[in-house]
């Protein structure tokens, strides 16, 4: 179709934009449109995740066109690194609610303990049963907590961190897509512990989602995503040398 | 905005820095968020560019999960061997987490009566 002429031309330019950040950075970007686009399409369906979309292309995008990850990721860290000031920017929130998260600190604490080990055995405990091999297993431990701090856990007892990357990535997209039928068929309707719930199940894709339906659902979610980056830190080393 | 984001980069600094120097087992960011939220509690009041940045950040926060899941690729072998067991821990796990957590919040709340002062009710 392409004259043989222009063709050495094209394959030039490729080859000089792909090796730049600029493109896989503005490609995340679309990619994450599309599934916003469709995820408002949809009328806010939770099954229809944005991030799961917008992974899900890419994922595609990258094996159609033969680019290995570090390539990509040397244009989306832009985006990456933002994380860090967004876990930051959480303290506004926090500013903006205190009164009623300081009324609520007792059952903040319980619910945070509680959860957070129930996060660590359980994810540990039912890989096991699944036969699944003990690096993996420990790559789960900490899967509850935000992107950066779970990755430096499973560094420090030895399991694979650009795995629990990935496996971040999907409790973020599982808790956001089950939180609102689930605390719906329990009957909660205290936004406080909704927004607590998914904060401490999975981090800052299920903060999202809890900003996106209340913003005190979203406070407090983003309140025990903080918390329990701290629990995991200190308990996934103490938890994991008991079970596996 | 360039004032905002100074004092976002640079509570994460510095909590990155305290972090490494004391050996603490907190994460830089999330000792960054304690020193924000004790600055802004100095301040007494939060200012309005401080909160449309951290708006605009919040709002969009799972964006900023997709360049480290697309590194799913490089785990693809992996995953074909082990994915039910994967997928079922990471399903089960999080599932089970967010019963006991509001289970556990809703019931100390009703016991230390943290639930007559807070009356904001929903559901969505």
């Amino acid at each position: 179709m392409i004259p043989s002429t222009i063709e050495p031309v094209i394959q030039g330019i490729w080859v000089y934009l792909t090796a730049r950040p600029l493109v896989w950075l503005t490609v995340t970007l679309a990619a994450y449109l599309i599934g916003q686009w469709l995820f408002e399409r949809s009328g806010r369906r939770p099954l229809v995740n944005p991030v799961a979309i917008a992974v899900l292309l890419l994922v595609v995008l990258l094996m159609a066109t033969g680019t290995e990850y570090k390539t990509y990721f040397d244009g989306a860290q832009f985006v990456h690194f933002l994380l860090g000031p967004a876990t930051v920017a959480l303290a506004v929130p926090l500013h903006q609610n205190f009164a009623q998260v300081r009324r609520a600190a007792l059952p903040m604490v319980a619910a945070l303990v509680a959860g957070s080990v129930t996060a660590i055995v359980s994810a540990v405990g039912i890989a096991m049963l699944f036969g699944v091999s003990l690096e993996t297993s420990r790559s789960l431990a900490s899967k509850s907590v935000t992107m950066p701090i779970a990755m430096g856990i499973t560094e420090q007892i030895g399991g694979i961190p650009s795995l629990t990357a990935v496996v971040v990535m999907i409790t973020g997209v599982i808790g956001a897509m089950v939180v609102t039928p689930l605390m719906n068929l329990m009957r909660i309707d205290d936004w406080r512990a909704r927004g607590f719930a998914v904060g401490v199940a999975s981090h800052g894709i299920g903060t999202a989602r809890a900003f996106q339906v209340n913003e005190i659902a979203g406070t407090f979610a983003g309140i025990a995503m903080a918390m329990n980056g701290i629990a995991t830190a200190i308990l996934v080393p103490l938890l994991i040398a008991l079970i596996a | 905005m360039i004032a905002a984001l100074m004092g976002l980069l640079a509570c994460q600094l510095a909590g990155e820095l305290i972090a490494r120097l004391l050996s603490l087992p907190i994460p830089g960011p999330v000792l960054g968020t304690i020193l924000l939220f004790l600055a802004l509690l100095a301040r007494g009041k939060v200012p309005e560019t401080m909160r449309d940045v951290a708006r605009t950040l919040l709002a969009n926060l799972s964006l900023l999960f997709v360049p480290a899941g697309v590194g799913i690729i490089q785990h693809l072998d992996r995953l074909r061997g082990e994915w039910l067991g994967i997928l079922a821990a990471v399903f089960g796990s999080t599932v089970l987490t967010m019963i006991v957590a509001v289970l556990v919040f809703r019931g100390v709340s009703r016991l230390t009566g943290a639930d007559r002062i807070s009356p904001d009710r929903g559901r969505a």
